[in-house]
């Protein structure tokens, strides 16, 4: 079985991960027009090569980044997701509830 | 005793000569240039031709014909789907595909024995009801089934009421059927080159010339060729091309495997699935059991096959026939397969004039090979896709106005 080293479990079966897909930069919601949001909501580079994606390790729950090759199905790096989002976000009326 | 066999044999004149001609040189300019050498690619070559009198038209494929997901794919033919427009649209393939062999003089061992998808639990059920209702609104050959006929149907089904996951019920289609995968590719080609239609193979698309939102040349590992039209079906690099024109799609590639045992005597007529157990087993007419399930769990451009879905697909047919047990596997191999959000194609217009979108067949398309050739064929000609592939064009997730074949379509193609 493939070998998916996990920051947090270290190697584990690929079989115990989920991969969702390229990291991408969610885009304001309260500043971006329908077509905007639909094409963040749809479109995917799909590239044939180097990614980096969201990987969880399902039994523990743990996100975190692999960057990986999409063409030789070689892992390359992981690392916690702390490593890119250094800061919180917060999306302007974000608090405004229904 | 065969004797016109064994004199055949014998014999110093074989009249079978090659079916294509030889690749030819690029001539200048082409009405229409294909890109992609699979079923869909050749499939709208004929049509072009045959329907429309355009045969000024060349097929360009990066390695050998039908070596994508046509030479690859577990040829399920079927219409059983679950909205009426894909119901309708499928079903025009299906009835394409009744005629093909005679249409294309080319033996394509084509045969209807029906498709078994098997519930193995009460929402299954719900929506196989929705499915046998749509189907008989459009006018497929659709029912329900209860236990009883699918021992009719199926004498060989484990139907232990007490297995992991009981047979409840199941939906019946008629009209389900299967053929040799790549002659429906070869005979296409086969004809479409009689009508003058060029077949480059070995000829890779390395790059689209974009001016003024038109293709105006297309760059090839043999030189530039320029086409009036262009249109892509290359399935698994569906993004990769579509990218050379600067257009984004919402395609993610996986691969999907499948394996087939050693041939034994018939025993199994019908097609039978279950997305309950994600796996799918048919017989060939060689003998030879064809076993797919879903798609791989992560996205990825190469052809190797697991040992994981092996362990997988093998576990669950043997719930479905235990007898099975003692069966070798002669074969696994996977196809690069371009999965779109809601199971449902991209085709017609792009946002670049004269490019246009065969594309998001994902693990399903091979049953619409003829329809997808004949109404891409049309769109080109007549330069507006038909009111038929409406639901699928690429605009519908602009407005989030999908075509969801999710349930109708994973772990059953
Ligand atoms: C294991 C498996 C099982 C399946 N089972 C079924 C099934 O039971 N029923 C069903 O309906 N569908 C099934 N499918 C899906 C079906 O095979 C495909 O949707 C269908 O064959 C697509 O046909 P196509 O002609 O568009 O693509 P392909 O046959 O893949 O042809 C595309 C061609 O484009 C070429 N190409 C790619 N890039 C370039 C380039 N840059 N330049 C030139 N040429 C290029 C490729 O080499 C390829 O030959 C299955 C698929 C797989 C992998």
């Amino acid at each position: 079985m493939k070998i998916m080293p996990c920051p947090l479990n270290g190697p584990r079966n690929i079989s115990e991960f989920a991969c969702s897909g390229e990291v991408a930069e969610m885009p304001e919601p309260n500043r971006t027009g329908d077509e905007d949001w639909a094409d963040f909501i749809w479109m995917s580079n799909n590239t044939a090569g180097v990614v980096r994606e969201w990987w969880c390790h399902v039994p523990t729950n743990y996100w975190f980044i692999a960057e990986r090759d999409t063409v030789t199905d070689e892992i390359l790096k992981t690392y916690p997701a702390g490593k890119v989002f250094t800061a919180r976000r917060d999306f302007q009326g974000r608090d405004e509830g229904p | 005793m065969p004797w016109g066999l064994l004199k055949y044999g014998l014999g110093r004149r074989y009249p079978a000569g090659p079916d294509f001609p030889a690749r030819p040189e690029f001539k200048p300019r082409y009405d229409v240039v294909i890109i992609g050498g699979g079923g869909h690619g050749l499939a709208t070559a004929y049509y072009l031709a045959k329907d429309w009198g355009i045969t000024n038209v060349c097929v360009l494929e990066k390695g050998y014909l039908a070596g994508g997901n046509t030479g690859r794919n577990t040829a399920v033919i079927r219409s059983n789907y679950i909205t009426p427009e894909s119901v309708r649209f499928y079903k025009e393939s299906v009835d394409l595909f009744n005629d093909l062999s005679g249409e294309l003089g080319y033996n394509i061992l084509y045969s209807q024995r029906g498709q078994l998808t098997l519930a193995h639990s009460d929402a299954t059920i719900r929506t196989f009801r929705m499915r046998a209702e749509v189907g008989k609104l459009v006018g497929t050959r659709i029912e329900m089934v209860d236990r009883r006929q699918i021992r009719e149907i199926v004498p060989c089904l484990d139907m232990d009421e007490n297995a992991r996951q009981p047979i409840l019920a199941g939906l019946w289609h008629r009209d389900g059927a299967t053929g040799r995968h790549d002659a429906v590719a070869w005979g296409y080609a086969a004809r479409a080159a009689e009508y003058g239609v060029e077949l480059h193979q070995r000829t890779e698309v390395t790059g689209l010339e974009v001016e003024r939102g038109r293709i105006a040349a297309v760059e090839t590992n043999r030189g530039r060729v320029r086409g009036g039209h262009v249109i892509q079906a290359v399935a698994g690099m569906s993004s990769v091309v579509a990218a050379m024109a600067g257009i984004r799609l919402p395609i993610r590639s996986y691969p999907l495997q499948a394996m087939v045992t050693q041939p034994v005597k018939p025993f199994l007529d019908p097609l039978v699935s279950s997305s309950g157990l994600h796996t799918y087993v048919s017989q060939s007419s060689r003998g030879e059991l064809v076993i797919g399930g879903g798609s791989d769990p992560y996205e990825l451009y190469s052809t190797r096959s697991t040992l994981e879905l092996k362990e997988s697909l093998i576990a669950h047919t043997l719930e479905l026939f235990p007898f099975l047990a003692n069966l070798r596997l002669m074969r696994q191999w996977a196809g690069i397969t371009d999965m779109t959000p809601d199971y449902s194609p991209i085709m017609g217009e792009s946002p670049v004039r004269n490019y246009w979108l065969d594309a998001g067949w994902g693990t399903w398309g091979f049953k619409a090979t003829p329809v997808s050739g004949k109404r891409m064929a049309e769109t080109i000609a007549r330069e507006k896709a038909p009111e038929i592939l409406h639901p699928f064009r690429l605009d519908r997730f602009k407005t989030f106005d999908l075509a969801n074949e999710m349930g109708a379509t994973a772990a059953s193609h």
